[in-house]
């Protein structure tokens, strides 16, 4: 069992951008957002079947009124990328927050390739990237990035590195 | 191939005219908040009626049933319907395990089903070779679905699309229909969506 360290801060820190619904693919990074969305009765906390679902619904939370965070890793970013025209053309928010595989002692060769890609695709995309390496400092730049994305209705991407997270290890 | 999974062949198209399906499905429609899959079921909803609280998809294909969701989970107190063709369905198909996991009593989705991908020029679709859209809905959990045939079956959907959480797979005629373009400025589209819901702009 992780001890947790800065992922209460992350949580609350979407607490404080008023984040109201959480739509995520489940992954070992985000387990604490993930439980702490289910436990707060003031969350909607949607598990999808694969992330571009994510960016459809932070489009209709937000038609509807309320701000919505999606939680994916890296691998799941390449799943989006087309879905992505919708917050551009209709100029809407779009904040995500993504765990980053195959960057730091990485054993699976098969997260690598889009592990690699994750920044330069989104960015292709139009959406604006920010990147947290260090406990110290990722609750204060998941809050500035949701600020970015929601006073400014632009689509934010915060990347949380593989370093910040910890590589999962697959040999015990 | 089996014609039919289910004991009735539901993998050909209807005879209903989409336009008539629209006008029907959308009459007198109130507060009802409708997102469109893009292709003719906007363009159906558009020449139905324009209206503010249309969201009409242009791209974006597959996530109409999805926007749909996070619509109805920020307003609880008003209902939504997604109406799309079944081509943008099926590439959302996932969709309706998401939805049928929240099983929000306030949203629905209507396929208006022409067994046909008809805006690259009606290549067969899956639900004219395999595919019961209603009874994958079934399947993830939605608890209350229907297809209908006749026009006397729509005009019985019409109420239940308002007020149940109910999944709806209307078989209408592949045939073509005059084109009508409703809006496709996204971001007009959205801010005067969120305006006719008295929201501010952050």
């Amino acid at each position: 069992m992780t001890t947790l360290t800065w992922q209460p801060g992350v949580y609350a820190a979407l607490k404080q951008a008023n984040i109201r619904q959480i739509g995520y693919v489940p992954d070992a990074g985000h387990a604490h957002l993930i439980e702490a969305a289910h436990a707060d009765p003031d969350m909607k906390a949607v598990v999808m079947t694969t992330e571009e679902e994510g960016i459809a619904l932070a489009a209709g939370a937000w038609l509807g009124g309320d701000r919505c965070a999606i939680l994916m890793q890296s691998s799941g970013t390449g799943n989006t990328i087309n879905m992505l025209s919708l917050p551009q053309n209709c100029r809407l928010p779009f904040f995500t927050l993504i765990t980053m595989r195959g960057e730091w002692g990485e054993f699976n060769p098969w997260q690598v390739p889009m592990g690699s890609a994750t920044e330069t695709v989104l960015k292709a995309m139009g959406v604006q990237v920010r990147r947290a390496d260090s406990p110290d400092d990722v609750a204060e730049v998941v809050a500035y990035s949701a600020a970015l994305a929601f006073d400014s209705r632009i689509p934010v991407a915060v990347l949380l590195s593989q370093r910040l997270i910890g590589a999962k290890v697959f040999v015990k | 191939m089996s014609a039919s999974h289910f004991g009735r062949n539901d993998n050909v198209p209807g005879t209903l005219d989409r336009r008539a399906v629209a006008a029907e499905l959308l009459r007198d429609p109130g507060d009802l908040l409708v997102v469109t899959g893009l292709g003719s079921a906007t363009y159906d909803a558009g020449a139905a009626g324009d209206r503010d609280l249309n969201f009409y998809l242009w791209g974006a294909m597959g996530g109409a049933a999805m926007i749909g969701l996070g619509l109805a989970l920020a307003q609880p107190s008003k209902h939504v319907l997604v109406l799309t063709g079944d081509g943008e369905q099926l590439m959302g198909i996932g969709a309706l395990a998401t939805l049928g996991a929240q099983a929000l009593p306030n949203l629905s989705v209507a396929v208006v089903d022409n067994t046909q991908f008809g805006e690259t020029g009606h290549q067969r679709s899956h639900t004219g070779l395999s595919t019961d859209l209603a009874a994958v809905a079934r399947a993830c959990g939605w608890a209350n679905t229907a297809t209908a045939w006749t026009m006397e079956e729509v005009a019985e959907l019409t109420p239940r699309l308002r007020t149940e959480p109910l999944f709806a797979v209307i078989k209408i005629s592949p045939a073509e229909v005059p084109r009508f373009l409703p809006p496709r400025d996204g971001a007009y589209l959205a801010t005067r969506f969120r305006h006719a819901l008295g929201l501010r702009d952050d």
